[in-house]
């Protein structure tokens, strides 16, 4: 064996090293393994008690260091008021950031609608945020791995790892995502993970004053959230999406969208 | 065999990619609980966002301190209401911020105090004026002490 077909040997050799080692790291099933976690965090919206007073999203934009002052929000409250007619209007001023301090419809541009009361036949409140989706369609379009679902359900986003493609964004069938103003990257309502996986509850859940948003863990049977679950009425947002959400609604409407 | 060196050529691109992967990827990016379909990620990050500060401490924290004002709300109307909500959040008071920043605006009080009738909706059991009949322009608690709220004479003039 002279030089040449040393060195020839060498980098072939190399090079297959390389590729199984490579390989191994994507595909090797062991590192695969069941989610045994003993949490899986959901919530719980009791839309009869909400009164729209907004600290929720007050709350969460302060603690999540999300710019007050843009249209952005991790979680946000509608109004829906149906008239004797049947129509429905919708709104969420400034995703009620302030509260519902008027009566009346913003209908967006700069338009306004008052309804009278004697024509309100239907009217309540709507807390949204993040599903948390079982089968989050936002995680599965993901190029990057850039956001997942970690062992406690909860689905969570890499923000040195996103590329600010936007596909999640538009994956989402709830509309729960949208661009960091900041950072630049997809940004959405994580239940206040580094509060709730200290024990803590999420800053929306403290500050509601009306025990509207709760959050409980669904694997706990003795937990209260899971209890009300179990034995309610409850209702999903969107199921025919197929995503699994497990944000649960009492008093879901079909006007809600 | 000539023919044979573009095949090389892409074996080489290849082992090229797998080599910068290797120095590219951490070592903790790959497939975690959830599978390969939802659980493909970069497991510090979890420590990252577990490591994300808490601004809204909970009454429990204001107590530390400030147990009179905290006892005093909590047999008033109010007690279902944190401190933080109007007071601000705490962060790390008494070191940073030295002084939270309260919100005596109007605008707070009528967050849920703006008379609602809404026959489907809890709002409509609150007690609420039109904000634009009832003083409009001052502030609330000229005359009315949000921390006694349920004693239904107003402040008197100091």
């Amino acid at each position: 064996m002279n030089r040449r077909c040393f060195i020839k040997l060498a980098v072939k050799g190399t090079a297959a090293v390389v590729l199984a080692k490579g390989l191994d790291g994507i595909f090797r099933p062991a590192t695969v393994h069941a989610g045994t976690a003993p949490r899986r965090f959901v919530f719980l919206v009791d839309t009869y008690k909400c009164i729209g007073c907004g600290f929720c999203v007050k709350a969460c934009k302060l603690e999540n260091e999300i710019p007050f002052n843009a249209n952005v929000s991790r979680t946000w409250v509608e109004k829906y008021v149906v008239n004797a007619e049947g129509e429905v209007f919708a709104d969420t001023p400034q995703e009620a950031r302030n509260g519902f301090i008027t009566g009346r419809i913003d209908l967006g541009h700069g338009k306004f609608k008052d309804i009278p009361q004697e024509k309100i036949k239907k009217a309540f409140f709507v807390p949204k945020l993040c599903n948390q989706c079982a089968k989050p369609s936002c995680v599965q379009v993901c190029p990057v791995g850039a956001t997942y679902q970690n062992a406690d359900g909860v689905v969570l986003v890499d923000r040195k790892w996103c590329i600010g493609c936007g596909y999640c964004i538009m994956a989402c069938p709830y509309g729960m995502r949208f661009f960091h103003p900041v950072h630049h990257v997809a940004d959405k309502c994580n239940f206040c993970y580094h509060r709730i996986s200290q024990g803590m509850k999420p800053a929306c859940v403290q500050a509601c004053p009306t025990g509207t948003r709760q959050i409980g863990n669904i694997k706990d049977p003795e937990d209260p959230v899971t209890k009300i679950i179990r034995t309610q009425r409850v209702a999903v947002h969107k199921p025919e999406y197929g995503t699994d959400p497990q944000v649960y609604f009492i008093g879901l409407s079909e006007e809600v969208r | 065999m000539h023919v044979l060196r573009p095949l090389y050529v892409v074996l080489t691109l290849v082992a090229i990619i797998f080599i910068a992967r290797i120095f590219w990827i951490p070592d903790d990016f790959g497939i975690h609980e959830q599978g390969y379909t939802y659980g493909w990620y970069r497991q510090t990050n979890v420590e990252e966002w577990k490591d994300f500060t808490v601004k809204y401490r909970g009454r429990d924290f204001c107590i530390n301190c400030h147990a009179l004002q905290t006892q005093k709300l909590a047999s008033a109307h109010h007690k279902n209401i944190e401190c933080e909500n109007c007071h601000g959040p705490a962060l790390a008071h008494p070191a940073e911020p030295l002084k939270l920043v309260l919100d005596r605006s109007r605008e707070l009080c009528l967050r849920c105090h703006t008379r609602l009738i809404y026959p489907t909706s809890q709002r409509s059991q609150i007690k609420g004026i039109n904000p634009d009949q009832h003083n409009p322009g001052l502030e609330c608690a000229l005359c009315h002490n949000p921390h006694e709220a349920s004693r239904p004479q107003v402040r008197r003039s100091k």
